[in-house]
């Protein structure tokens, strides 16, 4: 699709896409750094936390690397892997919690 | 055989047996492949710091009254408050704030330079580069800095209980290595060092990377190859090296 636009605007409505994609990274990073500041340390702000860094990371990953317009496999053979590395963190810190209780 | 004949895509993006898997060249599907590789290792290291922060201790009280010690870990927004020429001021996280913000602005100037790729317009395409090496070269600035500042520590430092010789005997440990540092457990450090080390390590060789893209633009090896898919695969590593520290941003800096 982006490619089409190439062709027929000279990359702009491409470029325009871009700066959008970097105003919203901006804003997310301000906002984390609002919620260090203003938040109470706890749970609602990790969580908040690790949902603006999944955000962030569809940006960079579905715009900057261009992930969200490629093929349908490709876009698959990517993100299933990563499904276990979630899976790895979740698990390793129940098991780091059990390490400090053992103590 | 009937896909050769279907296929009208660019040569350059056909593989060897004249098809293309997944619609991606062959150098961008390796890319990819190897940046998923790269992804389990960053992850391992990010997971240890997982499993590892959750067997110490956190500190219970009030964030205003926090003293470092080696029972608990540390909260990071009261050890990474320092920044360069603002001696003495409190301002947590606003430096690795910058960095951050470095380092997606490079991102940015490098998607950029990928654009102006796609139009074959060379001036714009080393124009855009050459911001995106200036932007890695300040993030490594920032970031040597940053490890000083760790390393010397403060002028406050730690006070440390130990056992020598029998006896127990208080000293004051200032900065950080590998054994000891005055802002918690030796894991605390020996982690800072090995993930944003990682980190930078990925940086350097990214900026290597994106000054060897300069050059060979520049020089007009891509204009005359007819296509500028190497700025789009370095593009690739260096948007990844940018999204690693999106990571440890947040689970190194500020959870």
């Amino acid at each position: 699709m982006s490619e089409v636009q190439t062709q027929n605007d000279g990359g702009a409505a491409h470029r325009k896409k871009i700066w959008q994609t970097f105003w919203i990274l901006l804003f997310i990073t301000a906002l984390e750094f609002t919620a260090a500041a203003f938040m109470a340390k706890g749970m609602p702000r990790v969580v908040l936390y690790i949902t603006m860094t999944i955000v962030k990371a569809f940006f960079i990953v579905g715009e900057f690397m261009h992930l969200k317009h490629e093929a349908k496999s490709l876009i698959w053979a990517i993100l299933i892997p990563c499904v276990f590395v979630v899976w790895l963190l979740g698990a390793l810190m129940f098991e780091g919690d059990s390490i400090f209780v053992s103590h | 055989m009937s896909a050769i004949a279907q296929n009208n895509v660019a040569d350059n993006r056909m593989w060897s047996g004249g098809v293309e898997p997944m619609k991606a060249s062959y150098g961008k599907l390796m890319m990819w492949f190897f940046l998923i590789s790269d992804t389990f290792t960053f992850s391992a290291l990010l997971v240890s710091y997982g499993l590892v922060r959750y067997s110490f201790d956190s500190y219970g009280g009030d964030a205003d009254n926090f003293v470092s010690s080696v029972a608990y870990w540390p909260i990071p927004e009261k050890v990474f408050d320092a920044v360069p020429f603002l001696h003495g001021m409190a301002l947590p996280l606003v430096f690795v704030g910058i960095m951050t913000f470095i380092l997606i602005f490079s991102s940015v100037t490098m998607v950029l330079a990928v654009e102006a790729g796609h139009r074959m317009d060379k001036p714009e395409v080393e124009k855009y580069m050459l911001w995106t090496i200036l932007g890695g070269a300040t993030f490594l600035g920032c970031q040597a800095w940053e490890w000083t500042h760790f390393i010397n520590g403060t002028e406050t430092g730690m006070v440390l209980k130990d056992i020598v010789n029998g006896d127990w005997i208080q000293k004051t440990v200032f900065g950080a290595n590998l054994t000891q540092n005055q802002y918690g457990p030796a894991a605390f450090a020996d982690f800072f060092f090995f993930i944003t080390g990682f980190h930078g390590t990925h940086v350097l060789s990214g900026v290597i990377l994106n000054i060897l893209i300069f050059y060979r633009s520049a020089t007009g090896y891509y204009e005359k190859r007819g296509h500028y898919e190497m700025v789009e695969k370095v593009g690739l590593y260096w948007h990844f090296v940018d999204l690693v520290w999106v990571f440890v941003f947040t689970f190194f800096y500020l959870v």
